[in-house]
C-alpha cells in the first residue's frame, strides 16, 4: 500500500511536470515562426505549421504527444530528423556514467570527512572539514570546470580536455559534479554521527570496552548511515538534472548537452522529451529514496 | 572546545564582503573609471596591472574587445545583486504564500502544497529555465521573472514547516481565543514569529539566483551581451582563457567571493537570530 501511494504521487507528479513544459513551451511563442526561422514569409510559418501539427487545438497536440511518448515514440528530431528515442538513448550512458562518478567521489569523499568531523566535533579539524562545504557551495560549478581544465587537462596534462574517449574524460567533470553534493551529504554525515555518538547504545558499546574503530564503524555508522543513503539517491537526481553545465563545459556528448544544442536550435520534440526523461528519472530516484528510508527505518512506513 | 570567535569572523567577513559589493555596485558610475561597453581595440587582452605585461591605466587588465575589466567587473556586481534580490522578492512572496497556506490550512490545501513542491523539484531547473529564456528571449526581467517564478521551493518548505511549528503554540491559541480573524492571525501572529528563519532562506536563495543566472548567461541563455554579467563575462573569456587565464580568474573568483560572502551572511543570521540549522 505504502509502496502504491508512492508510485501513484510520482506517476501524477511527472505527468504534471510533462504538463507543465509543454504548455510553457507551446505558450511563450508561436513556434511555428521559431521553427521557420527570421527570413520566413506567412506562407512558410504556415507550411510548417501545418506540417509539424501546430495548428491544431493545444489539448489535441498533448494528448497526441501522451499517446505516442506512452508507447515509446517520442517523436522526430527537427536538427537531427532522428526518432528522439534514439538520440536520448545514444546519450544516456554517457549521463549515467558521469552522474555515478560524481556520485561515488561525493560519497568517498563527503563520508570519511563527515565522520572525521563528527568524532572531533567542535575542534579546527571539525570547523576546517565544514569549511570545505561552504566552499563547495559557493564555487560557480562552470567556473570550476574550467579552472580544472585549465590546470589539471593543460598545464599538467593528466585529464584530456574534452571529450569522452577513455574514462579519463570523466574524472574532472565527475569532480566537478560532485562539488554540489559533497556539502550536503558531509553535513548529514557529520550531524548523524554526532547524533548517533552521543546516543545510549553507543554509551553502552564503549562501557562494553569495545575499541574506537569498532564502535564508530560498526555501530554509530550503521545508524548515521539511513538518510544518507536516501539523500545520496535525491542528489544523484539533482546533478542528472543539472548534468547540462558540466557536459557543456568539458563538451561531453550525453542528455544534459542534447538538451542544450535542442534549446538553441529551437528543437522542441527533443526539448519535450528531455524534460520528461530527467523529471522522471529524478521521480524515480526520489521514490527509491523514500523506499530506502522506510525500508531501514520502520517508524516512517505509516506516513 | 567551542570556538565562536570563528563564527563570528566569517559572519562579519562575509557582511563586509556583501556591503562592499553593494555599495560598489550602487555607487558604479561614479567610481568605474571607463565606460564598460567603450571598445579599445588598440588595448586588447591587456592582463591586471599586477602582472607582467599589464599597465596601470587598466587595473585589471582589458578583455577581447579591449574594454575595461575592473569597470565591467563593477557594473556586474550590480547586475549579480540586482538579479539575486529581485528573484528573491518574487520567489519570496510566491514561496511563502504557499508554504504558510500549507501549513496553517492544513488538510487538502497542505496536499496541494506539498504535490506542488514536489513537482517543483522533479523539473530539471536549468534545462526549463535555459528553455524559456530561449523562447522568450534573453533580458535582465526575463531572467529574474523565470528564475523567481521557479526558486520558491526552499521559502515553501520553511514556511510550511515553521507554520506548522507555532500554529500550536500557546500565543496563537491565544489571539483564536480572542477572536482575532485567521488574516489577523497569519499576518500577526505567525508570519513575525517565522520571519527570521525567512530572513536565512532568503539570504541563501540569493546566493543560489545568483550562481544561476551565471550559469543561464555562460550559456548564451541569460543576460545578453553586452551587459557585464559575470557568467557572460567567462562565457566571452572562454575561448581565450587557455593563453590568459586571468580573463576567466577575475569574474569567476568575484563570483564565488560575492556568494561566499552572502552565504557566510546568511549563517551568521542563522547565528544571530537563532533559526534552526534545518533552515
Amino acid at each position: 500500500m505504502f509502496l502504491a501511494r508512492r508510485a501513484l504521487i510520482a506517476v501524477l507528479v511527472t505527468m504534471t511536470v510533462v504538463t507543465i513544459s509543454f504548455t510553457l513551451t507551446r505558450l511563450s511563442g508561436d513556434l511555428a515562426i521559431a521553427i521557420a526561422g527570421p527570413q520566413a514569409t506567412q506562407e512558410d510559418v504556415d507550411i510548417v505549421r501545418k506540417a509539424y501539427g501546430l495548428d491544431k487545438p493545444l489539448t489535441v497536440q498533448f494528448f497526441n504527444w501522451v499517446i505516442s511518448a506512452a508507447s515509446g515514440d517520442l517523436g522526430k528530431s527537427y536538427m537531427y530528423h532522428e526518432p528522439v528515442s534514439k538520440l536520448i538513448g545514444a546519450r544516456l550512458p554517457i549521463t549515467l556514467t558521469l552522474g555515478l562518478t560524481g556520485l561515488t567521489i561525493a560519497i568517498l569523499t563527503a563520508i570519511p570527512l563527515g565522520i572525521i568531523a563528527a568524532i572531533r566535533e567542535g575542534s579546527l579539524v571539525d570547523r576546517g572539514i565544514m569549511m570545505i562545504a561552504v566552499i563547495g557551495q559557493a564555487m560557480p560549478s562552470f567556473w570550476l570546470g574550467l579552472t580544472l581544465i585549465i590546470f589539471f587537462g593543460l598545464k599538467l596534462q593528466w585529464f584530456p580536455i574534452s571529450g569522452v574517449e577513455t574514462w579519463h574524460g570523466f574524472v574532472l567533470p565527475g569532480i566537478v559534479l560532485s562539488f554540489s553534493a559533497i556539502p550536503a551529504l558531509m553535513r548529514l554525515t557529520r550531524s548523524g554521527m554526532v547524533d548517533a555518538l552521543a546516543s545510549d547504545y553507543i554509551r553502552t558499546a564503549r562501557a562494553k570496552g569495545l575499541s574506537r574503530a569498532t564502535i564508530v564503524l560498526k555501530h554509530a555508522l550503521r545508524n548515521a548511515a539511513m538518510p544518507v543513503v536516501a539523500i545520496a539517491a535525491v542528489q544523484l537526481g539533482f546533478m542528472l538534472s543539472g548534468s547540462i553545465v558540466i557536459e557543456t563545459v568539458f563538451s561531453l556528448p550525453g542528455v544534459g548537452y542534447l538538451g542544450w544544442e535542442a534549446i538553441i536550435k529551437n528543437d522542441f520534440p527533443v526539448v519535450q522529451s528531455v524534460v520528461l526523461f530527467l523529471a522522471t528519472i529524478f521521480v524515480l530516484l526520489t521514490l527509491l529514496a523514500d523506499l530506502l528510508n522506510a525500508a531501514l527505518d520502520p517508524r516512517l512506513r505509516t506516513q | 572546545m567551542k570556538l565562536p570567535s570563528v563564527r563570528h569572523f566569517t559572519a562579519g567577513l562575509g557582511t563586509a564582503i556583501v556591503v562592499v559589493m553593494l555599495v560598489a555596485g550602487i555607487l558604479a558610475p561614479w567610481i568605474t573609471p571607463y565606460d564598460p561597453f567603450a571598445h579599445d581595440l588598440e588595448a586588447r587582452m591587456i592582463p591586471p596591472s599586477f602582472m607582467e605585461g599589464g599597465r596601470p591605466e587598466n587595473f585589471l587588465g582589458t578583455d577581447q574587445l579591449g574594454r575595461d575589466y575592473f569597470s565591467r567587473l563593477i557594473y556586474g556586481a550590480r547586475i549579480s545583486l540586482l538579479i539575486g534580490i529581485a528573484t528573491v522578492i518574487t520567489s519570496g512572496i510566491i514561496g511563502i504564500t504557499l508554504g504558510v497556506m500549507g501549513g496553517f490550512f492544513g488538510g487538502r490545501v497542505d496536499d496541494v502544497v506539498m504535490f506542488a513542491i514536489t513537482c517543483r523539484l522533479s523539473v530539471p531547473l536549468i534545462l526549463v529555465a535555459l528553455a524559456v529564456v530561449g523562447l522568450i528571449g534573453s533580458s535582465l526581467t526575463v531572467v529574474v521573472m523565470t528564475l523567481g517564478l521557479l526558486l520558491w521551493d526552499r521559502f515553501a518548505v520553511v514556511a510550511r514547516t515553521t507554520t506548522m511549528q507555532v500554529r500550536n503554540l500557546d500565543y496563537v491559541a491565544a489571539a483564536w481565543a480572542a477572536g482575532c480573524s485567521r488574516f489577523h492571525i497569519l499576518t500577526r501572529e505567525i508570519l513575525p514569529n517565522i520571519a527570521h528563519h525567512l530572513v536565512v532562506v532568503a539570504t541563501l536563495e540569493m546566493a543560489l539566483a545568483i550562481l544561476l543566472e551565471a550559469a543561464l548567461s555562460f550559456l548564451g541563455l541569460g543576460v545578453p551581451s553586452p551587459l557585464p554579467s559575470w557568467g557572460l563575462m567567462i562565457a566571452e573569456a572562454k575561448e581565450y582563457m587557455f593563453f590568459s587565464p586571468w580573463i576567466i580568474m577575475v569574474p569567476g573568483i568575484s563570483l564565488f567571493v560575492l556568494v561566499l560572502g552572502i552565504n557566510f551572511m546568511g549563517d551568521g543570521l542563522r547565528d544571530l537570530l537563532g533559526a534552526t540549522r534545518d533552515v
